[in-house]
């Protein structure tokens, strides 16, 4: 298991030096920055500004540097937000953002399950179509069409919960995270039923049955767990949409999280602070593909974490 | 012998796209305290529904009774509600599958899948549940039952898998065991071990058995009587004795003469010609007339009934008719026949034919 980890980790490593790499590059490549678009400025005060910056170095020694000081995490200063640190600008935004995104992951992920389990159970019977009908609108229709029409039908209209902004606790994160939540219920909805009429088929459960267990004992003590296995793999997946998802509904609902900030950061040519961000994402990605591997080894006794010769 | 089983003039239906599959077509046959009873016949013939129909484990959106009944304890278990059939299953009566590879779950230690009908059907601690499987694994052989009580299906062979499904359907002495072909998927060594293991089990439990299988060969070592099932009927039924040294029906002649024998050195297996008819059209008369060249007229317009041949000896055949003109059987078959008693080919000892 240890040794596991460890292989785990190395590879985490190299992966985030590879996507710091190729995000700082991609960045140089686009048209623009942040101090052209300051058209007052003279060509001394450009150059005195872009000396300030770093930014008349050669690329190289550019790259240099920022990687340097990404180890340290030190992400530089905005340019946007008056030399404010990245860092923790990326840290005081966090908490709306991750509070939305755990919600909606859970909320999407066992409304899915329940959904999927009762049409898998029900199959065939009004239960299964409504349940259907309920993952193809989550799958088929945008976060942010469903963002804007919670936000019209039940913020604007209702007048039930806040129509935006985060300043009504956590009756602010209701909308945003049942907009964002639609995609993963869908999804997992989908493949749990796949999955429970696929076991509910096989030799083991026909052996369970002749056991003598019930219905019910069937479908949760035997038939859930083996369904749960293939839903596991797509977590990773359904976290990543969540990260861009955010950054819509976030945007729509005028939420102070990271992924507004991000917008925002994108249409300035704010390099730091998309560079910081973007880190930022993919640590998050990353240990929730970590995290969801190891699950893996949890529900399914198949899997052994031990440096992977089995 | 008092009778534990009684299947009464079944009649069972799939309801499938293409149309109704007449699967099961009349079958009669009783199970004896203590007795094991094989049921073979080729592939598709209809021995897994007939069992999986006294278990109730056919689908029943698809399946459907159309006649008969299905004695037990004096219960008709075809009327019987599914919460009625899951005190009776796993604990009345208990079945092995043909693929231990598959037939246990992935996700559960073996111990629990153990434990789960002891708990079920038997009013025991988990404590005691947990001391019951270690004994049922080492009445199966399974070797440091301990231990290995705690580990998944994965971690165990083909063989020891289909010991473990031998304890769970062992777990509450059940009346009735069903075997259905339980040697099928394993290796020819690994086979003559489980068959070892369940002449074993005969000999230990008092239970009551029915040995699915396609391979004669394994019948003669572990029945009492055998059934010979062909496209959803019973066509003969009659002691071990009687079923190999004494066959009638045409069919069962051509399953004896298929099987490989050590004495004979033939140069190539026999096989029936032909294929078992569609149970979507099952034709009229004697399904196997089709494939037999013993067939008559008679045989191609109705069906026909049971001839008794012996107390015990029962064959669904036209040749039996006392009308019917008498027929030459296969070389193999009339060999056979020659060291059986009561046949027409009997030989004594002396070497002199009797009738
Ligand atoms: N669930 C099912 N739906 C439709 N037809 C079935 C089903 N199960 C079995 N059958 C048909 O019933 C017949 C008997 O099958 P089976 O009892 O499995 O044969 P076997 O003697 O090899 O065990 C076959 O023709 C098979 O195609
Ligand atoms: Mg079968």
């Amino acid at each position: 298991m240890a040794k596991y980890i460890l292989k785990r980790v190395l590879y985490m490593i190299l992966t985030l030096f590879l996507i710091a790499t190729f995000t700082f590059f991609l960045m140089k490549m686009l048209p623009g920055s942040p101090i052209a678009s300051s058209p007052k400025l003279t060509h001394e005060q450009l150059a005195a500004v872009e000396a300030k910056y770093g930014l008349d170095k050669p690329l190289p020694v550019q790259y240099g540097i920022y990687m340097k000081k990404m180890v340290q995490l030190d992400f530089g200063v905005s340019y946007q937000f008056k030399g404010a640190n990245v860092t923790e600008l990326i840290i005081n935004r966090a908490g709306p953002s991750f509070l939305l995104g755990i919600q909606a992951l859970i909320l999407g992920t066992i409304g899915g399950i329940i959904l999927g389990m009762i049409a898998a159970l029900r199959q065939n019977t009004v239960w299964d179509y409504g349940s259907t009908l309920i993952a193809i609108f989550g799958i088929s229709i945008p976060s942010f069409v469903f963002a804007s029409l919670l936000q019209y039908w039940i913020g604007v209209k209702g007048g039930f919960l806040p129509v935006g902004l985060w300043e009504n606790g956590w009756q602010s994160s209701i909308l945003p995270t049942i907009a964002l939540a639609m995609g993963p219920l869908a999804t997992s909805a989908r493949f749990i039923r796949t999955e429970m009429i696929e076991v509910l088929g096989t030799d083991y459960i026909t052996l369970a049955k002749a056991k003598g267990a019930s219905g019910l004992e069937i479908a949760f003590k035997h038939a859930f767990r083996n369904a749960l296995i293939p839903l596991i793999t797509v977590m990773g997946p359904l976290a990543a949409g969540l990260v861009t998802g955010s950054l819509v509904v976030e945007q729509i609902f005028a939420i102070p999280g990271i992924g507004e900030q991000f917008v925002k950061a994108i249409n300035s040519s704010d390099y730091s602070l998309i560079m910081g961000t973007t880190m930022f994402f993919s640590v998050l990605l990353i240990l929730v593909i970590f995290i969801v591997d190891i699950l893996y080894g949890i529900v399914d006794p198949r899997i052994r974490l031990t440096g992977g010769n089995k | 012998m008092e009778k534990i089983l009684e299947v009464k003039n079944l009649e069972l239906s799939f309801h499938t796209f293409a149309g109704e599959v007449k699967a099961i077509r009349g079958v009669n046959f009783d199970l004896k305290k203590g007795e094991t009873l094989a049921i073979v016949g080729e592939s598709g013939s209809g021995k897994s529904v007939t069992t999986k129909a006294i278990m109730r484990l056919l689908p029943e959106s698809s399946s459907e009774f159309k006649n008969g009944q299905i004695l037990f304890n004096g219960k008709d278990l075809t009327k019987l509600t599914d919460k009625e059939m899951q005190k009776i299953r796993g604990k009345d009566i208990s079945m092995i599958f043909q693929d231990p590879m598959t037939s246990l779950n992935p996700t559960m230690t073996i111990g629990k899948q153990i434990m789960e009908p002891i708990l079920k059907h038997q009013n025991v601690a988990k404590s005691e549940a947990q001391k019951m499987a270690i004994d049922l694994l080492k009445l199966v052989g399974m070797p440091q039952p301990e231990q290995r009580m705690k580990q998944y299906p994965h971690q165990f062979s083909g063989g020891q898998r289909q010991r473990i499904v031998i304890a769970i359907a062992l777990a509450c002495n059940p009346k009735i065991l069903i075997a259905d072909e339980p040697t099928t998927a394993l290796d020819v060594t690994i086979q003559a071990q489980i068959l070892e293991l369940m002449k074993d089990l005969q000999k230990k439990i008092d239970t009551s058995i029915i040995f699915i299988t396609h391979d004669l060969g394994v019948v003669a070592n572990v029945a009492d009587r055998v059934a010979v099932m062909y496209s959803g009927k019973i066509v003969e039924i009659g002691t071990v004795d009687e079923i190999f040294y004494n066959p009638q029906h045409p069919y069962t002649w051509g399953l004896l003469s298929s099987m490989p024998s050590l004495d004979v050195q033939e140069e190539k297996l026999y096989a029936i010609p032909g294929t078992p008819p569609d149970l979507l059209n099952p034709p009229k008369g004697d399904a196997f007339a089709l494939r037999s060249e013993y067939a008559m007229q008679i045989d191609m317009e109705e069906t026909p009934p049971f001839f008794k041949v012996s107390d015990t000896h029962y064959a669904a055949t036209w040749l039996l008719h006392p009308d019917a003109p008498e027929v030459t059987p296969p070389a193999t078959i009339i060999e056979r026949m020659k060291r059986f008693p009561n046949s027409r080919y009997y030989e004594s000892a002396n070497g002199g034919i009797l009738k």
